[in-house]
């Protein structure tokens, strides 16, 4: 055992931003004990301004890669940009859920609380480098996670899905750190770079680091909700209280990404022969099942459940291609899908009011007549989701495309073409219920007025995206050079 | 050598042959005539209540909960005692920020009286 | 690190691996089998972390590395956080449903 380094100024001034958000957590979680319910607003403010603080924090860390804490933590920009998104997606979120938390009497300080020890979970296991690290990351995020989607407590499907989920997602940990176990044991580290200078090229015929790594992926595959780890997806979204679903679908998956990043592509670098092949099966099942099965569903928030397996299998497409073009091609599409998410879930909160979800695709019937303006915001969001040009999810679907097209996965690609067509199908079936066919009674967008301005800048930025991706482009490859 | 488990091994056999022995004795050489009265579950003199599977009070996992979440924290706080003179004021410090989390947590439980009974 | 069977006397790495692994078998075998109580679930996970521990403690003592060992204390931590949020659950549902039974968690099919 190496002896104990006294972490000094420059490991904490890397963790500024986590530090930040920690006490602020913390501050919000006692301020919020004390202030009367008309008062409930501070929280919600606070929560907010602790995120934009935290972004800044973030985007005043250095440009170039560090480690801190003995290597168990990791600066670099891939980590910095993912931090940004998670901020904005999160604070979003937090923006698009105060009406209807208000509306359904749900509006306490817990929801934000949690959120932000989501967030901070995110952000540990974006920046964690070594596996410790990342099991911390990955808890706090999943803990965070089960309290919200049990968060209203007088709704029957909640607690059920909240079970549900707790259980799956604990057996999927359990193999997650069985893996990590072996793992270990093979190879006698946790630190991701020293797992990366320990292994070579024989890496992939390792029984014994192939069994770990086997456990490691299972645990991988659940928190993504690849199938077949993908049974709770469906309840879950479906059962959460549409703004807990709207969390749920959208910042965590940067944090998944940045999971299999660092694990697979950074740590395991040299095994690359061996994970390739585990994440072909489950791309290629969660493109077919997805899409498939999101096509019989009459729920939209199951539907965009199975839309999000089936968008799963294109990121693992991305990441399994293993070539820095292929991690490039996953992180435009993970920062572009959870855009579209945000967006695709908000819509449902905009129409839903006190007594009515709006979560069946026969709630939107009409909406076109009602409120032109949302039915082109969400068709906007709808077809971008399908991947039509000149939308951002076209781009996103072809760089992915091209990144396994050059590792010479031509069939694989060919697999991802049919089945997104599949796909546009169920995508286009509500733009076509939304304008050619007649209104629900009673049918209206009662959302505020900053949640107006919030959504059409969410759909815009969609197509603005779309117009102008060589920005984003910029970005992604600065950030993962 | 495995020879060195060999007494455990007899312990086990002498500790189960045993057992199996005094209850398959009781249960050939025991006079067995049932009756009403000797059948019926004994309560204290009474007529049984309720069923004796009763649930517990949903309060006793309330306190289960807490017990579990600050019953922990003695998990680190032992390695830490016994260390802290290596370990000097980073240690400290790093244990105080934890227990000062942990505060919050209890404050947090306190005020939302988690801690009353009634 | 010396050959794997005879490190620590005639109980080796091998056998503190096999134990580990029944364990996590059994803790996983329970969880899907069982569809009675929703604790038994709870215990369950909780004997899969334990078995991984063993793992762990067992990797940590062969390898002569202490960082297993941490690990462990972490996992302990996490495991008594994650079963305080299962029972926090467990009561909200018993409180909806009147009933803690497995079975009974299936409303929502598609």
């Amino acid at each position: 055992m190496n002896t104990t380094p006294v972490a000094g100024a420059a490991d904490f001034a890397l963790v500024a931003p986590e530090i930040f958000l920690l006490c602020a957590a913390c501050a919000i979680l006692l301020i919020d004990l004390w202030l009367p319910q008309r008062l409930r607003q501070v929280t919600y403010l606070l929560s907010l301004v602790a995120l934009v603080v935290s972004a800044v924090l973030v985007a005043g860390l250095p440009g170039e890669r560090m480690t801190a804490f003995g290597g168990t933590w990791i600066s670099d920009p891939v980590a910095k940009l993912l931090k940004l998104v998670t901020c904005g997606t999160v604070a979003a979120v937090f923006l698009y859920s105060r009406d209807y938390l208000l509306a359904r009497g749900l509006f306490r300080g817990e929801y934000f609380v949690l959120g932000l020890f989501a967030t901070l979970g995110i952000f540990v296991m974006v920046s964690s480098g070594s596996l410790l690290t990342m099991y911390m990351g990955i808890e706090l995020l999943a803990l965070s996670q089960y309290a919200l989607v049990a968060f209203d407590r007088d709704s029957p499907v909640a607690a059920e899905s909240a079970m549900k989920y707790f259980v799956l997602g604990a057996i999927a940990s359990g193999a997650l750190l069985y893996g990590i176990s072996i793992i270990y044991g093979v190879t006698g580290t946790f630190d991701l770079d020293e797992l990366a200078a320990g292994l070579d090229g024989s890496a992939a015929t390792n029984v014994g680091l192939l069994f770990g790594l086997a456990f490691l992926m299972a645990g991988i595959a659940f928190k993504f909700g690849a199938v077949p780890f993908h049974m709770w997806v469906p309840d879950v979204y479906h059962g959460a209280p549409t703004s807990v679903t709207l969390f749920l679908g959208a910042a965590p998956k940067l944090a998944y990404f940045a999971l299999a990043l660092r694990v697979l592509a950074e740590g395991l670098g040299s095994a690359v022969q061996a994970w390739q092949d585990m994440l072909i099966v489950l791309a290629v099942l969660s493109l077919v099942v997805g899409n498939l099965v999101a096509v019989a569903q009459t729920n939209l928030k199951r539907m965009l459940a199975y839309s999000t397996i089936s968008n799963v299998g294109f990121i693992l497409l991305g990441i399994l291609a293993g070539t820095p073009d292929g991690y490039r091609a996953a992180l435009f599409y993970v920062v572009t899908y959870v855009i579209m998410a945000v967006g695709s879930f908000a819509m449902i909160v905009a129409l839903s009011r006190r007594g009515f979800e709006a979560d069946r695709i026969d709630d939107f019937r009409g909406l076109a007549q009602k409120s032109p303006w949302f039915a082109w915001m969400m068709l906007f969001l709808m077809v971008s989701t399908a991947g039509v040009p000149p939308f951002v999810g076209f781009f996103a679907k072809l760089y992915v495309l091209q990144a396994i097209v050059d590792v010479g996965f031509v069939w694989l690609a060919g697999v991802a073409v049919l089945f997104s067509v599949v796909g546009a199908f169920y995508y286009l079936r509500i733009v076509k219920v939304m304008f050619f066919d007649e209104p629900a009674p009673g049918l209206a967008v009662s959302a505020s007025g900053s949640f107006r301005f919030l959504l059409s800048v969410n759909a815009l930025a969609v197509l603005a995206l779309g117009l102008f991706s060589g920005a984003l482009l910029d970005a992604i490859n600065r950030a993962l050079p | 050598m495995l020879a060195e488990y060999l007494p455990i091994l007899i312990f086990l056999g002498v500790g189960t042959g045993l057992g199996l022995v005094l209850i398959a004795l009781g249960f050939l050489l025991g006079p067995r005539r049932p009756d009403a009265e000797k059948l019926s579950p004994y309560e204290c003199g009474f007529e049984a209540f309720e069923d004796s599977r009763m649930k517990f009070d949903v309060r006793y996992y309330l306190v289960a909960i807490l017990f579990i979440l600050f019953d922990l924290e003695i998990a680190f706080l032992f390695p830490w005692a016994v260390s802290l003179d290596e370990i000097g004021t980073f240690g400290l410090v790093s244990m105080l920020v934890f227990l000062a989390i942990l505060v919050v947590g209890f404050i947090y439980e306190w005020k939302k009286g988690a801690l009353e009974w009634d | 690190m010396s050959s794997l069977a005879t490190i620590g006397g005639p109980v080796g790495l091998p056998h503190f691996l096999v134990l580990a692994g029944i364990l996590f078998a059994i803790a996983v075998a329970g969880i899907f089998l069982n569809r009675k109580n929703v604790i038994l679930i709870l215990m369950c996970i909780e004997l899969m972390l334990l078995a991984v521990n063993f793992n762990f403690v067992a990797f940590s003592r062969w390898l002569g590395d202490l960082d297993g060992q941490v690990f462990v204390f972490f996992i302990l931590t996490v495991a008594a956080a994650e079963s305080a949020i299962g029972l926090a659950i467990l009561v909200v549902l018993f409180r909806e449903r009147k009933s803690i039974n497995v079975e009974n968690l299936d409303t929502m099919r598609g």
